[in-house]
């Protein structure tokens, strides 16, 4: 119902209008503000492009690892629980891949420039590979 | 200039004039930091044309300040104290007394250099100093050690446990789940270090940012005003967490250095030996630290306090020190 083009497209058109049009014409303390503008702006498209898939795969992983229904925040609460009570820890079966993908899909998101995280997704793709035959 | 700004100015002007010996007025008048309870002020006590002291004011104009900060009397105490000792700070030249009208708060003298991080990692002018300042920041927190704790104003005592209970009724007051947070709660229970024998003057905020540098390297470091007495391998983590990296992972110390050129230098410097794992343990409850912190912004912006883009962006940061602290807890930072 809704015509084209979408939030997220126009979203990165306004970032664009920011970053080449307006802030060279700004003095610095407003090109700073406007950075930081533009910076949002990139981040709530890519929640509006993201957002959706990575809190239903959340929310799937967590039921399989809790073994029981309700909604993320619920189960996200619960499962804060038992680690903390020493119930679940980083060698329980899904745990660590549950919290690696949960923290690398909402910086993909908050902020994929990040360096940890750039390393991060560069040592999970290599490890990732097939090992070549020598 | 407002009426307040014009009074303000003119209570500054009166007392340099009667502390700086030969002062007649100030030159140069700019604020540094715009907090709501601490103001850091820069200006010259001048004679007509002629400079006479560059000068640095931090003042609180009468609100409450954090429970986590000393007075601004007790800092300008403790630097006193460690003037002189090795440990490199700028000089106290008067702190303030009710009738100077200023409100709370000391002078020091005014150190020329640069504090902003990136500028040291990247600009030129610090290419030769860069591959030293990781032993700097050593040797400054092993004479730190050696200051005579008796010499030192009243300072809280502030060891792990006491940081950590703190910490997690904070997370447990800001009311949402984070997963990543309880495994590094869990993990800090069960890994607590021993008591020391000897407990030292911590600055509590050791980093880029709070040192002033010039070409030469560190000439003074600032902002005392969570100093405590604890463990030195606080400092000597807090230096090493990832915030303070900007982006260079492979120099863990500041984004500047290794961690043996920092603990080489610290033993020098103090005569003491230093276990990393201790100051592994610091890396992790001073990533979490941070990770609170900035989990706590989401209320000052949600409330109003501050409903601006920056914080709400700074917010949007808790997944970073999420991930930062997965790496450290799995062996891969």
């Amino acid at each position: 119902m809704l015509d084209q083009p979408r939030g997220a497209d126009i979203l990165a058109a306004v970032s664009k209008l920011l970053r080449e049009t307006l802030m060279p014409q700004l003095p610095a303390n407003a090109a700073f503000q406007a950075r930081v503008a533009a910076n949002a702006i990139d981040l709530v498209a890519r929640e509006i492009n993201y957002g959706h898939a990575v809190e239903s795969e959340a929310l799937g992983r967590l039921r399989a690892l809790l073994s029981r229904d309700g909604s993320l925040q619920e189960l996200e609460t619960d499962l804060s629980g038992r680690i903390r009570r020493g119930e679940l820890d980083l060698q329980s079966a899904g745990l660590a891949e549950h919290l690696w993908l949960t923290t690398l899909d909402k910086m993909k998101i908050d902020q994929p420039a990040y360096a940890s995280y750039r390393r991060t997704i560069e040592v999970r793709a290599g490890q990732q590979q097939p090992r070549k035959e020598d | 200039m407002n009426a307040m700004d014009n009074s303000f100015s003119h209570a500054l002007e009166t007392m340099t004039a009667r502390i700086v010996p030969g002062a007649r007025g100030i030159a140069n008048l700019r604020r540094l930091s715009a907090g709501a309870t601490l103001e850091t002020w820069s200006f010259d006590a001048v004679d007509g044309e002629r400079m006479l002291h560059p000068l640095i004011l931090r003042r609180s104009p009468g609100g409450l300040r954090s429970a986590e900060s000393l007075s601004l009397e007790a800092e300008a105490e403790l630097i006193r104290v460690l003037d002189g000792s090795g440990v490199p700070v700028p000089a106290v030249v008067h702190t303030l007394i009710p009738a100077d009208s200023l409100g709370d708060g000391f002078m020091m003298t005014r150190i020329e250099g640069e504090t902003i991080a990136r500028k040291v990692l990247r600009d030129q002018q610090f290419a030769n100093i860069r591959p030293h300042l990781a032993a700097q920041f050593g040797a400054i927190r092993g004479t730190m050690t050696k200051v005579d704790a008796a010499r030192l104003p009243r300072l809280p005592f502030k060891p792990a446990e006491v940081i950590v209970a703190r910490l997690a009724r904070r997370y447990e007051a800001l009311g949402v789940a984070r997963p990543v947070f309880d495994l590094t709660f869990r993990w800090l229970e069960q890994n607590a270090p021993a008591p020391l024998d000897k407990y030292s003057l911590v600055h509590g905020d050791y980093r880029n940012g709070n040192i002033i540098f010039g070409a030469e390297g560190v000439r003074a470091v600032l902002d005392w005003e969570v100093a405590h007495i604890g463990d030195p391998a606080e400092d000597l983590a807090w230096i090493s967490t990832p915030p303070w990296r900007f982006g260079e992972l492979d120099r863990p110390v500041g984004g500047l250095g290794s961690r043996a050129q920092l603990f080489d230098a610290y033993e020098a410097a103090s005569g003491e030996r230093i276990d990393p794992a201790r100051v592994h343990y610091w890396e992790v409850l001073g990533s979490l630290r941070w990770g609170v912190s900035c989990a706590s912004m989401l209320e000052w912006f949600t409330s109003g306090r501050d409903p601006s883009v920056e914080r709400a962006m700074i917010a949007r940061r808790v997944s970073e020190n999420e991930l930062d602290l997965m790496r450290i807890l799995t062996g891969t930072d």
